[in-house]
């Protein structure tokens, strides 16, 4: 790289978008490995010792097990519905079908603060006890439309010939469904259902206005910010969860790719 | 049975949203009638209907009005997947995520043809459209022909009793385009099934058909072999749309059963009568195919002809074509065969010239 480039002002905003961007995160990797309950420069000497802990934390890891459980629930729920609306919407062409859209995409520009409450007012109005029930409802609300315009993305992709196609060929709409439809839009599910899944796992604002006794994780780190000692092991829980969500949205990104690739080839 | 699928009285209108006005009028009162085992071609410019009809014979479409019947049996109110055709689509609509063996043998497996069979038939058609090595390819590793052959096994393995194509050679380069004609119409002969083809080329049309459908705006036009179609058009529209032709303004000055004498381009002419009830004073058409005529010197010897000047000359290898403007100032192309070596019989530009041709190539139209 030439001199000029280094000092250019394109490549001086990128270096401070990356510092702004990362510094904070490998802090939080570093206090995690920090030998010191207080988190503060300088670093006292490299420990394992809160991820030892973690272990040993019991209600931490019955909030863990119940965000990883919801996560998975809300998910399988909001990527199901999100396909079959996306189906609905790419293929079928119904009366009220931009106003189904329109609908289905609202909870996307909802504030979750707004959402949660609205939830809560909803569910006490109806009775129903507050549970990480409530809190999978209103997730599988949040994720629908988000599943529904990835798979929508990739059946926009492909010809619509294909079904007809298979219906052609002697298939029922249901046996075009599973053979042909359901398939094609398989990479798209899986890329809706992990985007899902991250999000459930670390929403805060509306699962702590629906939640019951039992914590999700987010909830419980935050009630947790209130006992300085116990800070270090959030710190490195978080560091954990962290590196999982990276993955998780690396391999949903990939897929994404990887089908549009194909949607690509598959049109041409 | 003679007809392999009939089409009576079919409408087809689609509404469009909210204003009623706006429905759209897709294809109106058509009749057609398909026979048993030939090679069928539904031809018109886009927008004129052909694709709404043959999505109506596959079921993907559904009449407004009007009757359907497939071998004698009605199908207005039977979904696609029960009807006995096939389709080949004109993007092919391969199955992506299938080999190209599963892809053929896509339809005897709904069927629940025995597994040995289905394989037998699928390696046999995917063998009669020259792919016999390819079953274990995914459509995308295939070239555009390639999936073009896969497409018509997929459908031809179902032994339909019609096979339905919708213009599939378009996405084909011209060198590909001519040799799968050719390769189509032979594939139609040995398997015998009933061809119904969509396309907007003229050419094609009467390169692979046995039958050939004008269509335009939604209506039929006119139906008849190649040779019909094209030596006696039933309209200005048909005779434009196949092939070339020179259209002359004329009035009609007197006509008796075999013969009609008219006024066009200031000259008195001849022409056959072609069924149409004509009086004196009327207007008509008269249609000539630049092919029919010839050019002489002026003054010539024969007489019928139209007297006017070489406006603009194109050679084009086998033939050269004169543009010629008759004293009306209209024109008319002739198209001069170069069988002679040299330029013996070749006119220039500016040079006067009379156009002539024998009698019975002209053609009345009064639509």
């Amino acid at each position: 790289m030439q001199r000029r480039d280094v000092l250019s002002p394109g490549f001086l905003y990128f270096v401070m978008l990356t510092l702004f961007l990362y510094a904070p995160i490998v802090v939080l990797v570093v206090f995690s490995f920090n030998d010191s309950r207080t988190l503060v420069f300088p670093l006292r000497g490299f420990t394992l010792r809160w991820y030892g802990e973690l272990a040993g934390a019991r209600e931490l890891l019955a909030a863990v097990v119940n965000s990883v459980v919801l996560g998975l629930m809300s998910s399988v729920v909001a990527t199901g519905l999100g396909t079959a609306a996306a189906i609905g919407i790419a293929r079928h062409n119904f009366p009220g079908r931009r106003f189904f859209l329109a609908v289905s995409a609202m909870p996307m520009v909802i504030p979750y603060v707004v959402l949660g409450v609205a939830l809560l007012i909803l569910f006490s109005w109806w009775g129903v006890p507050l549970s990480l029930w409530t809190v999978g409802v209103a997730h599988v609300v949040i994720n629908v439309p988000y599943a529904m315009l990835i798979v929508a993305s990739r059946l926009a992709g492909f010809d619509k010939n294909l079904e007809e196609a298979a219906m052609d060929l002697g298939e029922t709409y249901w046996g075009t469904l599973r053979r042909i439809t359901l398939p094609i839009c398989a990479p798209a599910m899986l890329s809706a259902f992990l985007s899902s899944f991250t999000t459930s796992f670390d929403e805060f604002a509306v699962s702590f206005f629906l939640i019951g006794t039992e914590a999700t994780l987010p909830v419980y780190l935050y009630s947790q910010l209130r006992f300085p000692s116990r800070l270090p092991l959030v710190v490195a829980l978080a560091s954990i969860i962290m590196v999982v969500s990276i993955l998780l949205v690396t391999l949903a990104e990939w897929l994404r790719n990887s089908t549009l690739h194909l949607s690509r080839q598959g049109s041409a | 049975m003679e007809f392999a699928a009939e089409l009576r009285a079919v409408c087809k209108v689609y509404a469009s949203g909210r204003q009623p006005q706006g429905a759209v009028t897709a294809v109106t009162d058509l009749d057609l009638s398909i026979r048993q085992g030939e090679f069928f071609t539904l031809l018109g410019p886009s927008g004129c209907g052909k694709t709404t009809t043959l999505r109506m014979i596959a079921g993907f479409e559904s009449p407004s009005s009007g009757e359907l019947l497939i071998q004698g049996q009605s199908m207005n109110a039977v979904p696609p997947n029960k009807r006995p055709v096939n389709t080949v689509f004109q993007n092919y609509a391969l199955f992506p995520h299938l080999t190209v063996m599963q892809n053929v043998a896509f339809g005897l497996e709904v069927a629940r043809v025995p597994r040995a069979e289905r394989d037998r038939r699928a390696a046999e058609a995917l063998e009669l459209v020259r792919l016999p090595d390819l079953g274990d390819r995914k459509p995308a590793q295939l070239s555009g022909g390639q999936q073009q052959r896969v497409a018509l096994a997929r459908a031809l393995v179902n032994r339909p009793a019609l096979l339905l194509l919708d213009e599939p050679l378009g996405a084909l380069d011209l060198k590909l385009r001519k040799e799968m004609q050719v390769e189509l119409k032979s594939l139609q002969r040995r398997v015998g099934i009933t061809f119904v083809y969509v396309t907007h080329d003229q050419e094609e049309a009467l390169t692979m058909s046995d039958r050939i459908a004008v269509m335009n705006h939604g209506r039929l036009l006119q139906m008849g072999d190649p040779v019909s179609i094209y030596e006696q058009p039933a309209t200005c529209f048909v005779a434009d749309f196949i092939g070339e032709t020179n259209f002359l303004q004329a009035v009609v000055l007197a006509a008796d059963g075999t013969q009609v004498r008219l006024r066009a381009a200031g000259c008195e002419l001849l022409v056959p009568q072609s069924g149409q009830q004509l009086s004196g004073g009327q207007a008509v058409t008269v249609a000539l195919r630049p092919e029919k005529l010839a050019l002489q010197s002026s003054p010539g010897t024969k007489g019928g002809g139209l007297t006017g000047f070489v406006q603009e000359l194109v050679f084009i290898g086998t033939d050269t074509r004169y543009v010629v403007r008759l004293e009306t100032g209209e024109m008319v192309t002739v198209r001069v065969q170069n069988a002679g070596q040299g330029s013996s019989n070749s006119w220039r530009s500016g040079d006067p010239v009379q156009v002539h041709w024998e009698q019975q190539c002209a053609r009345i139209l009064t639509a």
